[in-house]
């Protein structure tokens, strides 16, 4: 079956700086690929050029087959399909958290407004946000706007979600109501691409992790035998770190 | 003086008459100035946001030149200067107009769209840089996101200094008394040539430029606190 | 447009120095002494209605609120008039052009410069009142030793733009025949009559020059205390930020 989202020899320099290098990797539909690694080894780099947040200058990256770099790459559409969560939440203060998840559906899909409402209704339901969907953003606190940003990128019914450090950003106390969400998303099969420090949640949920180092994945492997036994050294660093915690 | 206060003359009559055409001209003054302005204004950051270098020069330009010169010397070169430029048979046309109010018009207007335009441009400015990656990761394409996601939040973050400069046009529409249009500090200036009563002529034209100046001021304050109300915690 | 080379070599002098050494001094210089000794009389005066302003007494605090909206919501025009009306009412002799335009400023700019003072006296962190109060300095003390220079400095970009709106507004002198460079340049005009585009360009070039080069020294001003600011930020403990790391997270 043909990868939701595959990495062909993708390369990519911030001018000089080298910042990933020759990244070859699928993503199956259904997987839930965690991506681990020390800070600057390019992780957030490599989920941003997913959606093309982020250009990349070698190589191709395919989503259901399509070159999202191309020239002539419907690129509004094609991200349209893909959902994502931003480590600042970054939903739209000046809208009420109903109006961020129909702005999409609404505008791109031409759904109307109580037809889209519903399904944001049925959406902040799941992400346990129902009560506050008059709210605005900033009435509420770090966990649940990040929760209401999950479902805003839930609004167009994306078949893959992609997650650059979703916690990093919050209080700890806060951590917990949104794995929980991710796990329910991973759980209903969602296909899902996760770059976090998180690793209870890696090892819970994920079905394979890359590490990252120096803008190369090192080490593919299951949660089983990542955290047991890796292989690559600075994996093997890596983990024994985590233990000294 | 003070023993003959006595706002009665002033407030009746061919007086009042002079005093409240004076206030309409400034209205008309204030209406089409500030039209012209916001419209340049937007038009102005439209061409800054092309990025590229020489829009970014000329309107760079532009707002140094209108403002670092004064306005009244502003009005004295499209009054006195522009119509010179202009060939013989036009200034001929013109001369059968009273030019100083469309020209008042025209440099209030030019010089008050270099300030709304260094407000919107700040506006702008203080957007997170994240709100349009998440405008695009959704999908919605460049007008889009702008129409949707930026532009209105830039509008709201110019706004006190939208209407703090709206009060600056405000009470700029005096300046244009020096190139002869009557409009109120011209006319209580006329009226006080008339009646000497001094006191009276400036009180009843300077509560006229209190009220508005506070109304546009408070509505300002207004504004600024709905919004934050949305936004804040 | 060479003519403009023209009228600047016979008229520099009328535009720099107005009549002197035949008359009374004015143009450009005049107008520089006008906008500075209005900046220096004003400044005084502008932080005794700060001070007056954020006063707990209610009796000082409004009569101040009072002066600083009305003299914003008033044109400078309007003032001058009332100026040049109740001046020689009340010291009981008539004034000259440029000293009514003085008043004015002063007047004017006092509420102004208030507002540029007590946003910087407001931008300094509470911390610094509440320590000169726990150290026992009294009110008047702690502001004239802590606040008062605080908030200067970081105003002083701000201060510098006010002086330049100064400059701006000395030329309404003109319409109460003060000597400053508009009224020099409407000298001119009236002498040459043909040519008024390429006199009233020359002005404002000049004023644009005078006051593009003070917006650059308030920018490079600005720069240095932006500068000195992040220096201050760095070497004072700030609180902790950011979520503590969870058992299960590495190291960074």
């Amino acid at each position: 079956m043909k990868p939701m989202i595959m990495f062909a020899n993708v390369d990519k320099w911030y001018g000089e700086y080298r910042a990933l290098t020759t990244i070859n990797a699928e993503i199956r539909q259904g997987e839930v690929v965690v991506v681990c690694g020390p800070s600057g080894s390019g992780k957030s780099t490599l989920i941003r050029t997913v959606n093309r947040l982020e250009a990349i200058q070698g190589g191709q990256i395919l989503f259901e087959g399509h070159d999202i770099h191309g020239t002539d790459a419907n690129l509004n559409r094609l991200r349209s399909r893909i959902g994502f969560v931003f480590q600042s939440f970054n939903l739209f203060p000046h809208m009420s958290v109903l109006d961020n998840i129909t702005l999409s559906p609404t505008k791109l899909r031409g759904l109307r407004q109580g037809a889209a409402r519903k399904q944001a209704m049925e959406l902040l339901d799941r992400v346990g946000m129902a009560h506050k969907a008059g709210a605005y953003p900033g009435q509420l606190s770090g966990g649940q706007q990040q929760r209401v940003a999950i479902a805003r990128a839930l609004a167009m019914e994306p078949p893959v979600m992609l997650f650059d450090e979703p916690t990093s950003a919050l209080d700890p106390e806060m951590v917990g109501e949104v794995l929980q969400v991710m796990r329910s998303l991973a759980r209903d099969g969602m296909t899902m691409m996760c770059v976090t420090h998180e690793m209870n949640f890696a090892r819970e949920v994920a079905d394979t992790i890359w590490f990252m180092d120096a803008g190369e994945i090192l080490e593919r492997a299951t949660p089983e035998q990542f955290f047991s036994t890796p292989q690559h050294p600075r994996a093997q660093r890596f983990i024994s770190d985590l233990r000294a915690h | 003086m003070f023993k003959d206060f006595d706002l009665g003359p002033i407030l009746s009559g061919e007086y009042a008459d002079l005093l409240l055409r004076g206030a309409g001209l400034t209205a008309q003054l204030m209406l089409y100035a500030w039209s012209l302005a916001m419209t340049l204004a937007l038009l102005l950051v439209v061409v800054r946001l092309t990025g590229k270098p020489v829009a970014e020069r000329l309107v760079a330009g532009y707002v140094s030149y209108h403002r670092n010169v004064p306005t009244l010397v502003q009005l004295m070169l499209w009054y006195f200067g522009v119509p010179t430029l202009l060939p013989e048979s036009t200034q001929l046309w013109l001369a059968n107009f009273s030019t100083e109010f469309i020209f008042a018009v025209i440099a209030l207007g030019l010089c008050q769209a270099a300030y709304f335009c260094e407000d919107l441009r700040a506006g702008l400015r203080a957007i997170p840089t994240g709100q349009t990656e998440a405008a695009r990761a959704l999908g919605l394409g460049y007008i889009r996101s702008m129409r949707y996601v930026i532009l209105p939040q830039g509008v709201r973050n110019a706004l006190p200094s939208l209407i703090n400069h709206t009060v600056l046009l405000f009470k700029n529409t005096s300046l244009a008394m020096a190139i002869g249009v009557v409009e109120l500090t011209y006319a209580a200036r006329e009226l006080e040539n008339y009646t000497f009563r001094t006191f009276e002529c400036y009180l009843v034209a300077t509560l006229g430029y209190l009220a508005v100046s506070l109304l546009l001021m408070g509505a300002g304050a207004l504004l600024a606190r709905h919004f934050n109300q949305a936004r804040a915690r | 447009m060479l003519d403009v080379f023209v009228i600047i070599r016979d008229n520099w002098e009328l535009f720099l120095l107005g009549q002197y050494p035949h008359g009374p001094l004015g143009g450009l210089v005049n107008t520089l002494i006008l906008s500075a000794l209005a900046l220096l009389i004003a400044f005084p005066l502008s932080l005794l209605v700060v001070m007056a302003r954020i006063s707990p007494f209610a009796w000082v605090r409004w009569p101040a609120t009072v002066w600083v909206y009305v003299l914003r919501g008033v044109p400078l025009i309007m003032v001058i008039f009332w100026t040049y009306f109740l001046v020689p009412l009340l010291i009981g002799r008539n004034i000259s052009g440029f000293t009514t335009m003085l008043c004015t400023l002063v007047i004017y700019q006092s509420a102004y410069l208030s507002e540029i003072v007590r946003a910087g006296i407001q931008g300094l962190p509470a911390g610094q009142a509440e320590a000169a109060r726990a150290l026992g300095l009294g009110y008047f003390r702690t502001f004239g030793w802590v606040i008062l220079p605080q908030a200067l400095f970081n105003a002083l970009p701000s201060l510098i733009s006010q002086f330049i709106s100064i400059i701006k507004e000395t030329t309404l002198g003109y319409m109460i025949n003060v000597q400053e460079m508009t009224f020099a340049a409407n000298q001119v005009n009236n002498q040459l009559l043909t040519q008024p585009f390429q006199v009233y360009a020359i002005l404002a070039i000049t004023y644009y020059l005078l006051c593009y080069g003070l917006t650059r020294v308030a920018t490079a001003v600005e720069h240095r205390i932006e500068r000195k600011r992040q220096g201050d930020r760095a070497s004072t403990p700030s609180s902790p930020t950011g979520p503590t790391l969870t058992a299960s997270e590495p190291s960074r």
